[in-house]
């Protein structure tokens, strides 16, 4: 990373719509052709992970996981709606929500009918 | 590193765009059926026009793989009332319908989706998508039949809606495209019909197109022409930033296809139809939040101290059991499901509910905020049923809510999911994944092409399919029928059809249109601070209550937006360039709504229609539809009584009008279950 310091508008709200772990991204560029509004743009360099040129416009439907073979995408949703979305253990009463410090173990039940 | 910003910091230097630049060049692409917007309604109708042997190409704004409101899935299919279950007749349930929106619906639309919707869903079921308990999870409980191994949602004596694991819907419909040899275009903003002679009125002949990679031109011919296009999403409230995670439809949703229909001269009604912007995506992102509507449906809800919220039928009697949630109670013959473009319901098909005076108990103190649902006081069956089977298969769900929350921890066996905080008004709807509604955001609820019992529009040659572009029509499984329906029809229509001359002056003219914002100066405004613009004159002048005034006002502004600064507007690439005409897009849907409230003389609540300078409500003699379309280049509208479907030049009755048009089915061979 450079030391220098750009001239560069605001980050766009919200900042990303998705993560990528560059070590298991492969720079295929699927999520990049499925996304229905176009919010990625393959990188300049080949085998690396795509510019999240438009996150504004991301719709968070998902879909770009879903197609990655490689498990390097994440969901991120805003932080407005990670902070809305809250939950209590009923026999606890202890509070939990979406993207807290340190969630509690996953729960790994897959969905209904399974994946294809 | 993968946002702008980081790369930029990383090289010092602005990536460039990624793709060819092809600004003026064109492709001219030759089919027998045309279809634009490839949603679900779109693909079901290239493979149905395909299976009648046309020459097909579909044209869409993102990738045909999963494009469209639904294309990332669907849990529950309304409307299947010739499954071997169902106790409603397609006849009980379009009577149903019409009588609860007081006739400003479509009898035409939903008499065929009722009718063929379990036929096309067996065609997605052929394709791949399980419509059936195969994997027995549910045996025995009371919302599945055993021998069919169907389960079905809202209404579990009459079953005529049937619960999906739809997830891959879309895929499966890509798939059977492509196994068709469809032509495909992705990434592509259509910009116009072309017409015969480029007569406003003429016979549709095409469409042009710009692709929003590389900015190439395309010139569809085509002798039939479907349009399957979204609804206008970014009309009345245009804030991507705030509200794009919380919407139940893409930025791509700019009402392209009204547009160019309005263009071209095609007949329209209900434009003047809007709805609270609810679901507009100020609220939150969908499902993710506690609430009991549609796919939540019978949930229980409970207040901040673990008080249960009772339910209620539609006459207002409390329900004393979980399992009467899901049956219609005395004095109804069956229930209506939520989600089906319907503003309203007739009590006797109303489904069970919250009760309706729920803020005002808030209000008083009687449940203390935050509410939660409480999915553990459910059957397991049901819990499974609607944490797994539905969360993990309706649109926007498996990813961003079941993956999401499960891999943060959230167990409906163990958990109360919280609901939004809310003013209590907004507590009115069990929806509460739609946040507190805003009363200045509206948005399309109903409006789009007249269409006959062929679902043609008023134009030869082109045809309209889909719950946007279709008058009162449904939603996700009806969008499939029509598809399917309209595609029968236009390639039928396409066998005897000369063949299609496009007008060279007509295209000339379009692509100048097209390609002036990259050329031109460099000063004008971006195409979001147009959108923004255009989304503040209809919330100003055309929101729940207008006069003749703000109503001829706001289409002088919508006006020099066009003129001004959308005319000197600059778009720096091929994806700003798409977008901007989009806008172009938005500005005239925006005109259809405010020409069509203007002719409304009246206010009525069945359309929530507030003319301030004509208060009355529903006089009768304004209970009519009113068709206008354009004829060169001034508003022209007519009367049309509202059970047109049913007088002359049709038959009187559904089933004989039906057997009359809806023809082909033999030849194309019913799929058997």
């Amino acid at each position: 990373m450079s030391d220098k310091i750009y001239m560069t508008p605001n980050s766009p709200t919200p900042n990303r719509g998705m993560r990528f772990d560059a070590t298991l991204c492969n720079g295929c560029n699927l999520c990049v052709d499925v996304c229905p509004t176009d919010v990625m743009m393959p990188h300049p360099e080949k085998h690396k992970a795509p510019i999240v040129l438009y996150p504004e416009e991301c719709w968070f439907c998902g879909v770009c996981i879903e197609e990655c073979n490689h498990g390097a995408l994440s969901m991120s949703h805003p932080a407005g709606q990670n902070i809305s979305v809250n939950w209590k253990r009923v026999e606890t009463g202890e509070y939990f929500r979406l993207g807290m410090k340190n969630p509690p173990p996953p729960n790994l039940r897959p969905p209904s009918g399974g994946r294809r | 590193m993968t946002t702008w910003s980081e790369f930029v910091e990383q090289h010092g230097t602005v990536p460039e765009w990624p793709y060819p630049i092809h600004y003026d060049q064109e492709s001219e692409i030759a089919a027998d059926v045309l279809i634009i917007g490839g949603g679900v309604a779109g693909s079901h109708a290239a493979i149905s026009a395909a299976h009648q042997g046309a020459k097909v190409v579909i044209v869409e704004t993102g990738h045909l793989k999963r494009s469209g409101s639904g294309g990332t899935g669907v849990d529950h299919w309304h409307g299947a009332c010739k499954n071997p279950c169902s106790k409603v007749t397609p006849l009980d349930y379009t009577m149903a319908v019409m009588e609860s929106a007081h006739g400003y619906s479509n009898g035409i639309a939903r008499y065929i989706t009722c009718t063929e919707g379990w036929e096309t869903l067996l065609e997605c079921e052929q394709m791949g998508v399980q419509i059936r308990d195969v994997h027995d999870e549910f045996k025995g409980a009371e919302f599945r039949d055993d021998e069919t191994k169907l389960m079905f949602g809202y209404d579990y004596r009459n079953r005529h809606i049937v619960r999906i694991w739809g997830f891959n819907l879309k895929q499966c419909l890509y798939y059977e495209m492509k196994r068709l040899r469809i032509g495909m275009y992705n990434r592509t903003v259509v910009t116009s019909l072309l017409t015969e002679g480029a007569r406003q009125g003429g016979r549709v002949v095409g469409a042009t197109g710009v692709n929003m990679r590389t900015g190439e031109f395309y010139i569809f011919k085509s002798k039939a022409t479907i349009i399957a296009s979204g609804g206008a999403g970014r009309l009345f409230s245009f804030a991507p930033e705030m509200t794009a995670a919380g919407a139940m439809s893409t930025m791509n949703s700019c009402g392209t296809g009204h547009a160019i229909g309005w263009d071209a001269g095609a007949e329209f009604v209900q434009m003047e139809q809007t709805a609270p912007g609810r679901l507009s995506g100020y609220g939150y992102a969908p499902y993710s939040v506690g609430n009991t509507s549609n796919t939540y449906h019978g949930t229980s809800i409970v207040d901040a101290n673990g008080k249960e919220v009772p339910w209620f039928d539609p006459f207002g009697r409390e329900l004393k059991t979980v399992e009467e949630r899901f049956l219609p109670s005395q004095g109804q013959r069956f229930q209506l499901g939520i989600g089906i473009g319907l503003q309203m319901y007739a009590d006797q098909y109303k489904w069970n509910d919250l009760p309706r005076d729920l803020p005002e108990r808030i209000r008083r103190g009687e449940f203390q905020l935050p509410l939660y649902a409480d999915l553990t006081r459910l059957s397991e069956m049901e819990r499974r049923c609607i944490w797994g089977m539905m969360i993990g298969n309706e649109g926007k769900t498996r990813i961003p809510i079941y993956d999401t929350l499960t891999k943060a921890g959230f167990d409906p066996d163990k958990d109360l999911l919280q609901a939004p905080v809310m003013l209590p008004e907004a507590y009115q709807h069990s929806n509460f994944w739609g946040g507190t509604p805003i009363p200045h955001l509206r948005s399309l609820a109903g409006g789009g092409f007249l269409v006959d019992w062929d679902l043609r529009t008023s134009l030869e040659g082109l045809y309209a399919a889909g719950t946007s572009p279709v008058f009162g029509a449904g939603c996700h499984g009806e969008s499939h029928t029509m598809g399917r329906y309209a595609a029968r029809k236009a390639a039928d229509y396409a066998n005897d059809a000369a063949e299609p001359v496009v007008d060279r002056k007509q295209v000339d003219a379009e692509k100048e249109r097209a390609y002036r914002h990259v050329k031109q100066n460099k000063d004008g405004i971006g195409w979001k601070e147009l959108n923004a613009a255009i989304a503040r004159v209809m919330q100003d002048y055309c929101g729940r209550y207008k006069n003749e005034r703000t109503l001829t006002r706001g289409l002088s502004l919508l006006n020099e937006l066009k003129e001004n600064e959308g005319a000197t507007a600059y778009a720096a690439n091929p994806h700003e360039l798409g977008r901007m005409l989009e806008c172009f897009s938005l500005i005239t849907v925006g005109e259809m709504v405010m020409q069509a409230s203007r002719l409304r003389k009246c206010s009525t609540a069945y359309l929530d229609f507030y003319r301030l300078d004509y208060p009355q409500m529903d006089p009768p003699e304004w209970e009519k539809h009113l068709p206008m379309r354009q004829e060169d280049g001034r508003v022209k509208s007519r009367e049309l009584p509202l059970d047109f479907h049913l007088r002359s030049p049709y038959a009187s009755s559904y089933e004989e009008n039906y057997a009359r048009h809806a023809g082909q089915l033999e030849r194309q061979g019913a799929p058997q279950s």
